[in-house]
């Protein structure tokens, strides 16, 4: 067991004749992911470096029983890209994507309601489960299969963590980025629960950033309802407010949302944080042993 | 991005929103000339600039003739205006708006944006107008109403007679409020804005709304459909450094300290930052130089930091996914060689293609010291500086 994905994941790449589709693409399934096909309209029947590319992605499911997408489509198609997997019955769709307009984003949490589809992203990482199926752009060879769930809003803040665990030869279960973004389709919140109840997961490490209260609705969580030991970080304590640290959800306004009040909240609901990103495996460490 | 108050004005006069006659002038003497095309007076004389609290500052100023329009936008452009937002070393106004003065009866504050809570977007409403809407929504939470919109239908009528009623208007402007709200909402989604900010609107003595102060910050990432937008872009109200690096597409921004950050990921780089200051040093900036970074854009990140003259040393960063690190080495040896590095510095690279990065840094012939870890870095630069003072 694991979250998201396993080895049973049967992934298409939507975007796959683009050069950044292709290459990680490649990069999956050298590490063993059942990377089936992709989509690119226009380029139906043809194919690429040996994956079969479809016009849509309706067709890509029906002929390779594809139950995940990972999309590396350009912003200004990338909400409709999630869309088309979403109305293909898709179960997991991760896009990749940076710079996707917020407002699209608003119609597809819309959009998503009611469905079969559970979204992660966009502008995130990925999502892998160790030595059974990595979807996104995360570098494998860092990670260990283990017990360790880990659960970010940044991607190389998330391989920090993950090198800081395998270092010390700790594995991961699952690692998840839900990405920087202010309107994305799975929260940390999302992703705790799903740890929760996931017999491989012992602890978590959760990675946190300026802005917006998502953490906090994840600590309280962990407060109420978990039984597992948390960890976290939360990154910009040094963050000038009114300020956006790239990710466009990274913003303190109206001093809220800041890196000290975060940590706060989240050593009161029984979480470990680390305040030197250095740390993050020792502070998990603390309250777990393996 | 951000635009100025009478740009936003033109834009809500597009919509059919009610704002006040007027028109931004660059010198005194057309300052006087648009105050007699504009009718009788009174007139407001506002200082154009990218930040709030003009009005404290001596940036809003009511005139009753022609020449007092004059001579207030004589004192005004030219300036520098300090406020609260602009930081101590204020802001140069090049602009004024000239704008028809009216009768305020009463004011009340509007906004709309993105919550990230539900997802969508949200009408904020309270009859505390004028007044500074956090501390309103820290004293008086009862004061300020919601009204969440859904993206299918968008703002109902209904939403905006429920928001009109409890702000105590009479039917008579209740009438007026809907259109107004409507139309603001249709500004909001049309034009991709990140927050849109009436404050105040106001009741004038004869019944009328008004919009007579409004903010528009537009999505960053949804520029590339709004190029009326794009042109509206004041390249003056914005940082050298920051326009210089996003036409590189990295995302840069100063602060005090005298460590220079290159890094990949904008959780990393904030957490680099954390990271300099937990062993005692002090970022000089964030930045981040994204994925799939060429080798042309590392080396502009590093002329870039290195054209800060507060820069006594360069941590890199780079935790390689996307972003290769014998690309990131290549670029740090270049940039290296163009600029001329002078002030210590520590690279830390981790991830595809590391052994490949560090080689090519090692036969560089660079002084490059090579750090193992994100503390071990800090801790590198952070000393290499203080030595070096």
């Amino acid at each position: 067991m694991s979250i998201l994905v396993n080895k049973n994941t049967k992934v298409i790449t939507q975007g796959i004749t683009g050069a950044t589709g292709l290459f990680h693409a490649q990069q999956c399934r050298d590490y063993g992911t059942q990377m089936v096909g992709g989509t690119t309209p226009g380029k139906g029947g043809t194919q690429i470096d040996g994956f079969p590319v479809f016009d849509t992605v309706e067709e890509a499911v029906a002929k390779t029983g594809a139950n995940a997408s990972v999309i590396y489509v350009p912003p200004i198609g990338a909400a409709d890209a999630i869309m088309e997997a979403v109305d293909a019955g898709i179960e997991l769709v991760i896009c990749i994507t940076e710079g996707v307009p917020v407002l699209d984003m608003v119609k597809v949490k819309q959009y998503l309601k009611g469905s079969r589809t559970r979204l992660v992203g966009p502008n995130c990482p990925g999502v892998i489960t160790p030595e059974e199926c990595k979807i996104g752009i995360m570098p494998g060879y860092i990670h260990k299969k283990g017990k360790v769930g880990i659960v970010s809003r940044s991607g190389t803040l998330t391989y920090e963590a993950v090198w800081q665990l395998s270092s010390r030869n700790l594995g991961q279960s699952t690692c998840v980025g839900i990405g920087g973004d202010p309107v994305n389709g799975t929260s940390h919140l999302d992703v705790l629960r799903m740890f929760e109840e996931d017999p491989e997961t012992e602890a978590v490490i959760m990675i946190g950033e300026i802005g917006g209260d998502a953490e906090e609705q994840a600590a309280t969580f962990v407060k109420e309802h978990m039984k597992k030991p948390v960890a976290a970080f939360i990154a910009g304590a040094t963050a000038p407010s009114g300020k956006r640290m790239g990710h466009a959800g990274a913003i303190i306004s109206g001093g809220k949302g800041g890196a000290a009040e975060k940590k706060e909240y989240l050593r009161a609901c029984g979480i470990s944080v680390a305040d030197s990103p250095a740390e993050m495996a020792e502070a998990l460490l603390k309250i777990w042993t393996p | 991005m951000n635009i100025h108050e009478y740009q936003a004005k033109e834009i809500l006069r597009r919509y059919g929103v009610p704002v006040p006659d007027g028109h931004v002038v660059y010198n005194s003497n057309s300052a006087r000339d648009w105050a007699k095309r504009l009718g009788e007076g009174p007139w407001v004389v506002k200082a154009q600039i990218h930040a709030g609290g003009r009005g404290k500052g001596g940036g809003v100023k009511l005139a009753r003739t022609p020449d007092e329009v004059k001579k207030l936008a004589v004192d005004m452009i030219g300036m520098t205006l300090v406020t609260h937002q602009t930081g101590p070393e204020g802001k140069h106004v090049k602009r004024v708006l000239v704008e028809k003065g009216c009768n305020i009866d009463k004011e009340y504050y509007l906004s709309f944006l993105v919550d990230r809570g539900t997802s969508r977007v949200t009408l904020m409403a309270s009859a505390a107008g004028g007044m500074d809407i956090e501390k309103v929504a820290e004293e008086t939470p009862e004061q300020i109403f919601f009204e969440s919109i859904d993206p299918l239908i968008g703002m109902a009528p209904f939403q905006a007679r429920k928001v009109a009623f409890k702000l105590g208007l009479g039917m008579a402007q209740v009438k007026q409020a809907v259109p107004l709200l409507m139309n603001l909402y249709r500004v909001f989604v049309e034009e991709d804005c990140s927050l849109l900010e009436i404050n105040p609107l106001v009741l004038t003595k004869e019944g009328n709304l008004l919009c007579i102060d409004a903010k528009l910050n537009f999505d960053d990432n949804a520029l590339f459909r709004h190029r009326v937008i794009r042109d509206m872009r004041d390249y003056d109200e914005e940082d050298h450094n920051e326009i210089e690096a996003s036409q590189y597409d990295l995302s840069y921004i100063a602060l005090d300290g005298n460590i220079g950050c290159l890094v990949n990921g904008a959780g990393l780089a904030m957490a680099t930052m954390d990271i300099i200051k937990h062993y005692g040093g002090e970022p000089a900036n964030f930045l981040d130089v994204g994925g799939g970074a060429t080798i042309e854009r590392v080396t502009e990140a590093f002329k870039i930091i290195l054209s800060d003259a507060k820069v006594k040393g360069i941590l890199v960063n780079i935790f390689g996914g996307i972003m290769k690190c014998d690309v990131i080495a290549t670029g740090v040896i270049e940039a290296a060689k163009q600029v001329g590095v002078k002030v210590p510095l520590v690279v830390r690279l981790e991830g595809t293609n590391v052994a490949k990065g560090k080689q090519l840094l090692a036969e560089s012939g660079l002084n490059i010291l090579s750090a193992d870890g994100m503390a071990d870095a800090a801790e590198k630069i952070v000393k290499a500086v203080r030595a070096a003072a």
